[in-house]
């Protein structure tokens, strides 16, 4: 009998070993909470009688889901957070820094082994750093402020396989569309996914992150990636499996000819190949996210727009995901491309995903974004509909007004 | 005991739908109440009435994390939330601020049935239908936070967790 890496992980911070089904109580290594978590977490941890938080170095506030401020209620919720961070010495990450997760990973926050709980639901972003990334609400936040531990259920994991050598036109996006189509939204509720394949050991970081990124549209407690092919910029020891660890489910994917992956409206598992929408009018695009905000994301998008200009009629948004990601772009040209094909580039930060400001669509519009969720009224507006695709997709889509394969 | 009438919803209903990411940034817990349902159903303040139970079909609540999600359904009057499962943090969240929310595999409750819920024994009685659910078991943990009326006032007994 073996370990999952969950397994393996969630055994070290316990203390003891623990296999999928046990209670346990972890110690955590960095936990997080932004501008829509934070301040209910605050008030949570107050009336829990926390005075001062059990770590300040590893408590980390992100002002990131509405930034800069659109309103005085959501200023003044900023407000607070500026003065929970001062009153307690911790870390805040204010305007501009960028998306939460991408924020972790340019900073060092989180790193291989890890068990980092963010109070974000696609806090398993990070579990392409090797880590235990695990989402959580506001309360069990607060919780961890005040305790430095959260109590988990160890989960059962899904081994994903993606096997065969990735096509040029596929990123991890297209993945994670691909296992999404496979698994379902409640696919993997309450289960840990572990993504591993030749496919996937050809994935950088960043693919990796946008893989490991919507296993919350899977439901998952977290998603990792089997560390074989990780490159960090600093040495780590990577978690790997058992050879015999045991899985609840091994789902072995060909992902050699794949094609590119689009979700239509209303949900992220209703996934087909974008070329059967080939065509489909859009006036529209995101390019973003903690799902495709990234320095590569942006590269891609700009190799397919240099030179042109979008088409007549359609809005291209572009949100880099952190400070460090748009610094990078501009000192390579990328965003400079962007802009000139017709790209507004917006504040590093979540911006129209979450549908609070930068880009509300209007009425009976269609969006082609990068972003991971196409809810109904996801992006502020009830009567537009989201497809989702890899940013190569929204930058063809861009470019000629409709939905287009790359 | 809660006692109440039956509004039942599908599979997979996500949290905006719940509530809307636009609401969300708020503490006046009230202003949430306003908008809960919004976007799944405009008619939802015409018909419910303080008291009155959720039902859904899977994963009620997938998506964000938000917990503003529970705190609206709670803050609208909702007495309880049953679903065949939930999604993992709206379940967590939703008992971590003390609003009940019960697991029942493979219900066939329908809409304007009147349910009699024993919710610490995880007992639903229908008594439109006449028949009796077992909700599934909440782990130790999660029974105790409940019995606290929350994890709030649950920390504030212990001081930690205690499994």
């Amino acid at each position: 009998m073996g370990l999952t890496i969950t397994e393996k992980i969630l055994s070290k911070h316990a203390g003891r070993e623990v296999k999928a089904g046990e209670l346990c109580i972890v110690s955590v290594d960095g936990c997080m909470a932004t501008d829509t978590t934070a301040p209910l977490a605050i008030k949570s941890f107050k009336e829990m009688g926390g005075v001062s938080l059990h770590d300040k170095n590893k408590f980390h506030l992100i002002i990131d889901h509405a930034a800069p401020a659109p309103n005085e209620r959501i200023a003044n919720l900023h407000q607070l957070m500026r003065e929970f961070a001062d009153e307690q010495g911790a870390n805040l990450f204010d305007i501009g820094s960028g998306i939460c997760h991408q924020v972790m990973v340019d900073n060092r926050k989180v790193k291989p082994g890890d068990v980092f709980i963010g109070a974000d639901s696609h806090t398993p972003t990070c579990g392409a750093l090797n880590a235990f990334a695990c989402g959580v609400g506001s309360t069990d936040l607060a919780a961890i402020m005040l305790t430095g531990k959260i109590w988990l259920k160890v989960p059962h994991t899904i081994k994903v396989k993606l096997n065969g050598t990735l096509p040029m036109n596929i990123s991890g996006k297209d993945l994670a569309l691909f296992v999404c189509k496979h698994l379902t939204i409640s696919g993997a509720t309450y289960q840990a996914v572990e993504y591993d394949g030749s496919a996937v050991q050809q994935l950088n970081l960043s693919q990796r992150m946008a893989l490991c990124n919507m296993s919350a549209e899977l439901g998952a407690k977290t998603g990792l990636v089997n560390p074989i092919g990780l490159k960090l910029p600093y040495s780590f020891s990577p978690v790997f499996a058992d050879e015999k660890a045991t899985y609840s489910k091994i789902i072995d994917l060909n992902v050699g000819n794949l094609k590119p992956q689009l979700a239509i409206p209303d949900s992220p598992d209703d996934v087909h190949e974008v070329m059967q929408f080939n065509g489909t009018k859009i006036t529209y695009a995101f390019l973003g996210s903690c799902t495709n905000g990234r320095l590569d994301d942006l590269k891609t998008a700009a190799k397919i727009l240099k030179g042109k200009h979008i088409a007549k009629g359609v809005r291209l948004v572009i949100a880099p995901a952190s400070r460090q990601v748009l610094m990078d772009a501009l000192a390579d040209g990328t965003i400079q491309t962007l802009i000139a094909a017709g790209g507004t580039i917006i504040n590093s930060g979540c911006g129209p995903c979450v549908g609070t400001h930068e880009g509300v669509p209007g009425d009976g519009e269609v969006v082609i974004s990068s972003a991971n969720r196409n809810f109904k009224g996801r992006m502020g507006n009830p009567n537009a509909k989201i497809y989702l695709g890899s940013p190569e997709t929204v930058a063809m889509s861009a470019l000629y007004g409709c939905i287009t394969a790359p | 005991m809660i006692y109440g009438s039956t509004h039942i919803y599908g599979d997979n209903i996500d949290t905006d739908r719940i509530i809307a990411g636009k609401y969300t940034k708020t503490l006046d817990i009230s202003s949430l109440a306003t908008h809960v349902m919004e976007d799944l159903d405009p008619s939802f303040h015409k018909k419910f009435v303080k008291g009155d139970i959720i039902v859904a079909g899977d994963n009620f609540g997938c998506g964000s994390s938000r917990e503003q999600a529970p705190m609206a359904l709670k803050a609208v009057g909702v007495s309880c939330v049953i679903s065949k499962f939930f999604a993992r943090i709206f379940f967590r969240n939703a008992i971590n601020i003390g609003l009940p929310v019960l697991e029942i595999p493979g219900h066939d409750i329908q809409e304007g049935d009147v349910l009699e819920i024993y919710f610490e024994q995880g007992k639903v009685f229908n008594k439109t239908k006449s028949k009796t659910y077992n909700a599934t078991q909440l782990s130790g943990v999660m029974m105790n936070i409940v019995k606290e009326g929350g994890l709030v006032n649950y920390l504030k007994k212990y001081k930690t967790y205690q499994i």
